[in-house]
């Protein structure tokens, strides 16, 4: 990092960079790079893979890891069966992945290796990514809506008991409120786990150039900052959740649009 | 920031390597592993739900044979309370009859006995009068030297017993 000049750089986290010189691969013409990114992606896959695995022990009277498992697919049931009904279950698999692929994502970000010397980093603020799980999530209420409810899947954009004279006004709002949607999903998680991060790179800053600066800034600047720091990762790892839940939420809540209409 | 500055260079990797990942995540976790996690909560939800019912029809059961039991001891005490009623009542029955064949015979007895006395006091009542009345004979015979007869003395004496 840049340290040794007294300066943290809070965008410097977010940089992609090609690793093991994959810098000009490419598919159809397209540059598919083999980024710190998608290093992350993979972790997160083989971790999560890992959680998983170890509660697929299917034993009667489950251990603390396989409880631990249990209790997350279990939660993500729960949450569609409250939210679509008994036809949520279908999509238990797509929410669970989703969600679990976000939290952990979220949680490796906040990782504190860069104690080693290695650079965490947190692919859910990129939009790029973030938006690609949006647009899935957005494409299968599409196709679940037009294949449950055909061209009455247009009547989502009008609520019962609108007045005749209100239906076009109503309608349109309700469209671009439709539309927006992806973009919302996308832009909530990226901007949610940017600002976290941007934060603590900020009072990170604080605490280096308070400490450079002598005792008195020190106790002024440096010492606060530190434990403003410390409340703020804690909070960052509830956000993580958060942001994970949320998007798992407004995913089975539009999932249950293109299931029920309103 | 970065995620606009270097959209342009590397968007397409972003978007190929998430799909990629994420497809793993999903066909590999989401649709390979979950289901048969769930199936082993289910497993055990429905072992424990058919336990459960196990359990209360055993004790449905249960309470059944003590309810038949207990209709059971019902008849039975009944049934013993009413053979102890008839032995008693043919007990005081027997009792009462031997009591009636006593006294019968006891009256018997004593009517026997009364007469039998009777029969005695009259006997000797007459023993009395003709001892009495020979006495008076003899008595008058001896003192006046007149001679009564028998039956003079014997109605005297007659009277002069009840009298006395």
């Amino acid at each position: 990092m840049a340290a040794e000049q007294g300066k943290v750089d809070p965008m410097k986290q977010f940089l992609i960079e090609p690793l093991f010189g994959s810098a000009n691969w490419e598919l159809a013409g397209f540059n598919i790079a083999f980024t710190n990114s998608a290093l992350w992606m993979a972790i997160t896959v083989i971790l999560l893979w890992a959680f998983v695995a170890g509660g697929m022990k299917r034993e009667l009277v489950p251990g603390r890891w396989q409880m631990a498992v249990e209790s997350f697919t279990g939660f993500i049931d729960d949450m569609l069966e409250a939210n679509v009904g008994k036809e949520g279950r279908k999509y238990v698999s797509y929410i669970f992945s989703l969600f679990m692929f976000i939290l952990f994502a979220n949680l490796l970000g906040l990782l504190p290796i860069g104690v080693l010397g290695l650079h965490p980093f947190t692919f859910t603020s990129h939009f790029t990514v973030t938006g690609v799980l949006a647009v899935i999530s957005f494409s299968i209420v599409l196709v679940v809506g037009f294949w449950k409810h055909g061209i009455k899947f247009f009547t989502l954009f009008v609520p019962h008991g609108t007045p005749v004279p209100m239906i076009l006004p109503i309608a349109l709002i309700e469209f671009f409120s439709f539309m927006i949607r992806p973009f919302s999903l996308a832009l909530r998680l990226f901007v949610a786990m940017m600002a976290g991060h941007v934060l603590l790179k900020v009072l990170s800053s604080f605490v280096i150039d308070g400490l450079n600066a002598g005792v008195g800034t020190s106790l002024i600047v440096a010492i606060p900052s530190f434990a403003l720091m410390i409340a703020i990762s804690a909070l960052e790892i509830l956000v993580a959740g958060i942001q994970a839940y949320v998007f798992a939420l407004l995913t089975s809540l539009y999932i249950n649009d293109a299931e029920h209409l309103h | 920031m970065p995620q606009i500055a270097q959209l342009a260079e590397f968007y397409s990797s972003q978007i190929f390597w998430v799909l990629v990942f994420f497809g793993i995540t999903f066909f590999l976790i989401g649709r390979g592993m979950v289901p048969k996690v769930m199936g082993t909560v289910e497993l055990r939800d429905k072992q424990i739900a058919d336990d459960l019912a196990a359990a209360q029809g055993a004790r449905d059961a249960a309470d059944e044979q003590e309810e038949a039991w207990r209709v059971r001891e019902n008849e039975n005490r009944a049934a013993a309370q009413a053979k102890i009623a008839e032995a008693k009542a043919e007990a005081a029955a027997k009792t009462e009859a031997k009591l009636a064949k006593s006294q019968t015979r006891l009256d018997a007895k004593l009517e026997q006995a009364e007469a039998e006395i009777e029969a005695a006091r009259e006997s000797a009542m007459a023993e009395i009068e003709d001892v009495a009345a020979e006495a008076t004979q003899d008595i008058v015979a001896r003192l006046a030297g007149g001679k009564v007869d028998k039956r003079t003395a014997r109605s005297a004496v007659k009277k002069a017993l009840t009298d006395a």
